[in-house]
């Protein structure tokens, strides 16, 4: 169903910095930062779903709470419908979060517990002069419904629903306030596979429904390929390639992503992939190493890129871009690339 | 569960305790050394006295009759006359000390929990601060002093050297405030560093998150969000503060000359005064259970997932 409109782009972050300080000493000085992400720059056109998938600890969830400004980010810009985000005050951004919303992965934790159901989705409505008064408990009953919640749940504590409503609820009061663009921060990590795969397609059915614009944050790559229409894959801080969802699956160019790959289990017992298994544990955010982030673990290390940080190097016409020194000069097949492991 | 069970349910859950208080209260006059009825028939009676006084306590009848006896009696409000002043010991602590020194508890818990949520939620919401160093460093003296000894250089500071307020006694608010800030200060305390360490685990919830993302300015996410889910653990404490400030009014009302229960404790110890100490113990034990029970009830009411069992 999907027709071509005017692609425009409704999200561009650039030169992202997010540099968490590191207190130490007797007068608690800044002695050094952890760099959970080290200059990213991507875009998101409106009404897609760009994913950004990555080991835990690799800066993902650090780039949607920095966009959202939950945490101030450290330098770079977040263009939002044409305004940078980060130049805003802060009456200003809270008037913006209308446009922007987040869906969190624990829906344990994401709803105060001290608040009814309705009570939750009342006080986004209230905040951002959604609907008038009179009119809100329909306007949450009709959120509720959309997402499949019974409206005689409505006055009820988050305590009294199960992880799948939960998120499902989570979801109403993202909704609520009709926003553009959502962040779905791990939004189905914590859930079991039945009930993942109901809340994905309620999201799905919801981008159409309500033209969204998704930014989906996930470790899975399952969930990321049934989502997505483009994947960032991230690595230590660092964008390491970047792909529509086919290139990425069927033709990964960078070493990582191979790797990541060749995790996911598969059923076809015709086709058997070598697995490639990474050696070593991911190096500490505080002090990464030099040159390409990734050299310490890649099977294809080099002496250049031990010295010298790749950029993002353009693969093909088509938006792929990777960065890996191999891939400099256009695409190759790294099944051909002699291993050093 | 609605809230009427629940108050019925915890109301019952108070019978095993109330009967273990009197047990023990009960045998504590039968367990220390010495014989009470040689005590109250006094120091020049003869043998025939004290078996005469015997009989007349009911000290010759089994235990559990004595136990029984003794809790009818003191359901009733009979819980014996005093040796020292031969008045009935409820009229002695119910005429005037009881309400002196529940008053100063009261007053002590009061500035407790202002100074010490204050100071928690400043702490909390300037993390690693100038303000928040300085503040746990007092509240960490605040818990180091002994209270006798805050009191009496409260008294040597303000009294004797400032001359703002009494030195001792009881009866206008100037006499309070020296007691209160005694009696309060380890409570406050305790309350700022548990507001402290519940807000900043709060804080750093996804839901404050939400919060945020729904455009809720910062003040209404620290008082509304934040700090009505990071009171659960602090209400605890206020309440054990409080049965813990009953034992410290005993020094307190000693430092500052304060007719109260901790004094008649004190005094009736020194004495061999057996039923006036039962009874004071008695009562100071059923207020503790009585506020703990209160506790509990707003524990309900403010985090509505409690559930008895």
């Amino acid at each position: 169903m999907s027709m071509t409109t005017t692609t425009k782009t409704l999200l561009e972050v650039k030169n992202l910095k997010q540099y968490f300080p590191i207190k130490g000493g007797l007068f608690g000085r800044t002695v050094n930062h952890v760099k959970a992400v080290d200059d990213i720059s991507f875009h998101v056109q409106e009404g897609e779903t760009v994913s950004i998938v990555g080991e835990s600890g690799c800066g993902k969830s650090t780039t949607g709470r920095a966009i959202l400004r939950l945490d101030n980010p450290y330098a770079g810009e977040v263009i939002f419908d044409g305004e940078n985000l980060l130049g805003l005050s802060k009456a200003e951004m809270r008037k913006k979060r209308q446009d922007l919303q987040i869906i969190f992965q624990d829906p344990y934790a994401s709803l105060n517990p001290r608040q009814t159901v309705s009570q939750i989705i009342e006080e986004a409505l209230q905040i951002q002069n959604i609907v008038p008064p009179k009119e809100r408990r329909k306007k949450i009953a009709d959120l509720l419904q959309t997402v499949g919640i019974g409206t005689h749940q409505m006055d009820r504590h988050p305590h009294e629903f199960s992880g799948g409503q939960r998120q499902r609820i989570g979801i109403a009061r993202a909704l609520s306030v009709n926003p553009k663009l959502i962040i779905c921060d791990e939004a189905v990590s914590a859930l079991d596979v039945s009930i993942q795969a109901q809340v994905l397609n309620l999201l799905k059915d919801l981008q159409r429904k309500f033209q969204l614009t998704y930014l989906f944050i996930s470790h899975d790559l399952g969930v990321v390929r049934h989502i997505s229409d483009r994947i960032i894959v991230m690595y230590l801080g660092k964008i390491v390639e970047i792909a529509d969802k086919k290139s990425l699956f069927e033709n990964p160019q960078h070493p990582y992503t191979i790797a990541l790959l060749s995790a996911i289990p598969s059923t076809n017992l015709e086709k058997k992939r070598e697995r490639i298994i990474l050696k070593g544990d991911v190096p500490s955010p505080i002090d990464p190493p030099q040159g390409c982030r990734f050299h310490t673990r890649c099977p294809f290390a080099f002496d250049r890129c031990r010295a010298e940080q790749p950029g993002l190097y353009k693969v093909d016409g088509e938006g792929h871009q990777s960065a890996c020194h191999l891939v400099e000069n256009g695409q190759i097949d790294f099944s051909k690339v002699p291993s050093n492991h | 569960m609605n809230m009427f069970v629940f108050i019925l349910r915890r109301l019952f859950q108070t019978i095993p305790v109330m009967i273990g208080v009197t047990l023990a209260v009960f045998l504590m006059m039968h367990l220390i050394p010495g014989d009470a009825a040689k005590i109250m028939a006094g120091e020049n009676a003869n043998p025939d006295q004290i078996e005469q006084m015997r009989e007349n306590l009911g000290l010759n009848d089994p235990l559990h009759i004595q136990y029984l006896r003794f809790v009818t009696n003191a359901v009733q409000g009979d819980l014996g006359n005093s040796i020292r002043t031969s008045r009935p010991v409820t009229e002695e602590i119910f005429s005037s000390r009881f309400a002196i020194t529940v008053q100063l508890a009261l007053i002590g818990t009061a500035a407790a929990v202002l100074l010490g949520l204050v100071a928690g939620i400043i702490s909390a919401t300037r993390k690693y601060s100038a303000a928040d160093v300085g503040i746990m460093l007092v509240a960490l003296l605040g818990l180091s002093l002994p209270n006798f000894w805050l009191g009496i250089m409260l008294i040597y500071l303000f009294s004797v050297n400032l001359g703002w307020l009494p030195v001792a006694g009881w009866g206008t608010w100037e006499h309070m405030i020296l007691p209160a800030i005694t009696l309060g200060t380890g409570g406050a305390a305790i309350i700022a560093r548990m507001t402290r360490s519940s807000m900043l685990e709060v804080l750093n919830q996804d839901f404050i998150r939400t919060a945020y993302a729904k455009g809720v300015s910062d003040k209404v996410v620290i008082y509304k969000h934040a700090l009505r889910n990071a009171l659960i653990p602090v209400v605890t404490v206020v309440g054990l503060q409080f049965g813990g400030l009953l034992g410290g009014a005993v020094i307190t009302e000693t430092v500052f000359a304060i007719n109260g229960l901790g004094r008649l404790i004190i005094d009736s110890i020194r004495a061999h005064d057996f039923p006036m100490v039962q009874g004071t113990i008695l009562v100071c034990a059923v207020l503790f259970v009585l506020v703990n029970f209160l506790v509990d009830i707003t524990y309900r009411l403010i985090n509505k997932r409690i559930d008895l069992n």
